[in-house]
């Protein structure tokens, strides 16, 4: 045990942080449920949140916890085998494979697998986009309920009620606890990406509220991308990925001006870039792109962050570049949205008339219907042109459409700026 | 926030410049691969011990070589981790799981780095003027 002043709630909350993830990989493999798992594990910091300001924390605070869960499930068991004759229970039918030597075999071996487990059972396709994201933040983030709902200006009930039922959903359909390998994780791995940069982006670009970022959220999928590419090393789009994250992590100080309005790329100070994030991003970019055959949509987006992080002002912009980038991200996403965006690089490189025309193509896209970002892109293109009307019209479209208060003042300040 | 972890060790229980014996060697690759997988570690380096090296003050307002390579030093730094975490009590927490034990007195500081959002925005110009290609080739290799 560290000597020193008692541990308060927030150090035993560090420690669950640092630990939980561990702890209910640990305990899933053994019990083959995530509901009991995690409960287990609950008991386990609720015993630390009772017992460490007495005694310290212990010096291995994992397999402390760790064995208390254990402890529990003994219990459990014990107890369900009891009620196994009288009635079946969800935890009775969890336990029927198991038994206490599996329990008592030690949790500490395999933690790649572990998490590895628990992060495709989270991500498993069977769950909602929210779920996912919640059970996420919430079993390798290590993030509390009321932290998760605080991120997405929820309530902790709507959190707690989503997790819940997502681990329900999971129950209900016997998802298989294998740790999978080769073809199954590649074809898996596409889920968790697209959870861990969807809690970046809900940080990054939060899609509500009155903030323009929520820089926690951006860190806690910095971390998870660091996460999942630790456990997947050779997967170039698990480093696509992370590199994409810090490269635009990197301007996070430069894209808010200050009283908090948004700032476009173009017009950022690009002194405010984060040198550290812009560094880590191109290397680890290196690393995704050594390994990628050919590149993925993670990757090509990095390497499109990339060409804006490489240069030193907006004018220096290598926008052929970049609209090659885009033409390979168009032909693996067909996403109208990439090509919304392709559309502003080819506007760049060869003026606004040619990009307008690309844009009046996907107006009628239903995908965009409710898209602020076409309007005000729309706008931004008949705002070079000359044509301020229209330009205007446009810019007060895209604010109606916005739900971020921040983004809707911006894009009103324009539409006045047309006359 | 990310928080720099640095370690010093008392010169005088380690006994010999030696390498770590391999338990120790080992407990420290243990502790770098699991704060790796846990996606907090940004950077780590170590230190040849300080004896090695030298020390450069200011002594009656002139800038002299005040000692080494040293016969002893005290705080002798034995490297570093750069990480990053939500609180300073998770970088504690990390801490006390570095399995210090080259000498008998090691002692763990952790310092909370300056952010690029804590810079005045008065300095970045200075930045700019004063270190132009510094500021430059931190930011990246260029394409």
């Amino acid at each position: 045990m560290a000597d020193g002043p008692a541990p308060t709630k927030e150090t035993i909350e560090a420690v669950w942080r640092i630990e939980s993830a561990r702890v209910i990989g640990g305990l899933v493999r053994v019990v083959r449920d995530l509901s009991l798992a995690e409960d287990l594990a609950q008991e386990a910091l609720l015993a630390a949140l009772e017992r460490w300001p007495q005694t310290g924390v212990p010096d291995n605070p994992g397999a402390w916890l760790t064995t208390v869960a254990k402890n529990r499930a003994m219990d459990h068991l014990r107890r369900s085998r009891m009620l196994e004759r009288a009635h079946s229970t969800i935890q009775g039918e969890a336990f029927k494979s198991v038994d206490s030597r599996e329990i008592e075999s030690d949790v500490d071996e395999s933690v790649g697998d572990d998490l590895l487990r628990l992060v495709v059972i989270a991500c498993h396709p069977v769950l909602s986009k929210d779920a996912r994201v919640a059970l996420t933040l919430r079993l390798l983030g290590g993030l509390t309920t009321d932290e998760i709902a605080r991120a997405f200006l929820v309530t902790e009930a709507t959190i707690a009620q989503r997790i819940v039922r997502a681990k329900r959903t999971l129950t209900e359909a016997r998802v298989p606890f294998d740790v999978p390998r080769g073809q199954d994780l590649a074809s898996r791995l596409p889920s968790v990406f697209e959870v861990v940069y969807l809690i970046f982006n809900e940080g990054y670009a939060a899609t509500r509220g009155e903030d323009w970022m929520r820089v926690e959220l951006c860190e806690d999928a910095l971390r998870l991308g660091r996460i999942v590419a630790a456990l997947v090393p050779d997967n170039a789009e698990a480093h696509g990925l992370l590199a994409l994250m810090e490269l635009h992590a990197s301007r996070a100080n430069a894209r808010i001006g200050p009283s908090g309005e948004p700032i476009l790329l173009l017009d950022q100070d690009r002194s405010r870039w984060d040198p550290r994030l812009v560094h880590g991003g191109l290397a680890v970019l290196a690393r995704a792109e050594s390994l990628a055959r050919p590149l993925g949509p993670y990757t090509l987006q990095a390497a499109i962050a990339a060409c804006h992080a490489r240069a030193r002002s907006a004018g220096e912009t290598d926008w052929k570049r970049i609209v090659a980038l885009y033409d390979a991200l168009v032909e693996i996403t067909q996403s109208p949205l990439v090509e919304l965006n392709r559309a502003i690089a080819v506007g760049m490189e060869f003026g606004p008339a040619v990009a307008l025309e690309l844009v009046d193509g996907l107006v009628d896209d239903p995908a965009l219907k409710d898209y602020h970002l076409l309007p005000s892109v729309r706008g931004d293109l008949l705002y070079k042109l000359g044509r301020l009307d229209e330009a205007g019209g446009e810019f007060a479209r895209a604010a109606a459409m916005t739900q971020n208060a921040r983004e809707r003042e911006f894009l009103l300040g324009r539409a006045r700026a047309c006359g | 926030m990310r928080f720099l972890i640095t370690a010093a060790s008392d010169p005088e229980a380690s006994g010999t410049d030696g390498p770590p014996d391999d338990e120790t060697f080992t407990a420290y690759m243990r502790f770098n691969e699991e704060m790796h997988r846990a996606g907090v570690l940004i950077a780590s380096e170590g230190l040849n011990p300080a004896r090695k090296g030298a020390r450069v003050g200011i002594s009656k307002g002139k800038r002299t070589v005040l000692d080494g390579p040293f016969a002893e030093s005290k705080e002798l730094v034995g490297g570093f981790y750069l990480i990053e975490v939500p609180s300073l009590e998770e970088a504690v927490q990390w801490a006390l799981r570095c399995p210090v034990g080259l000498g008998t007195a090691d002692v763990l500081t952790i310092h909370p780095m300056t952010e690029p959002s804590d810079i005045p925005p008065q300095y970045l110009e200075m930045i700019r003027k004063a270190a132009p290609t510094w500021s430059e080739a931190f930011r990246g290799k260029r394409g």
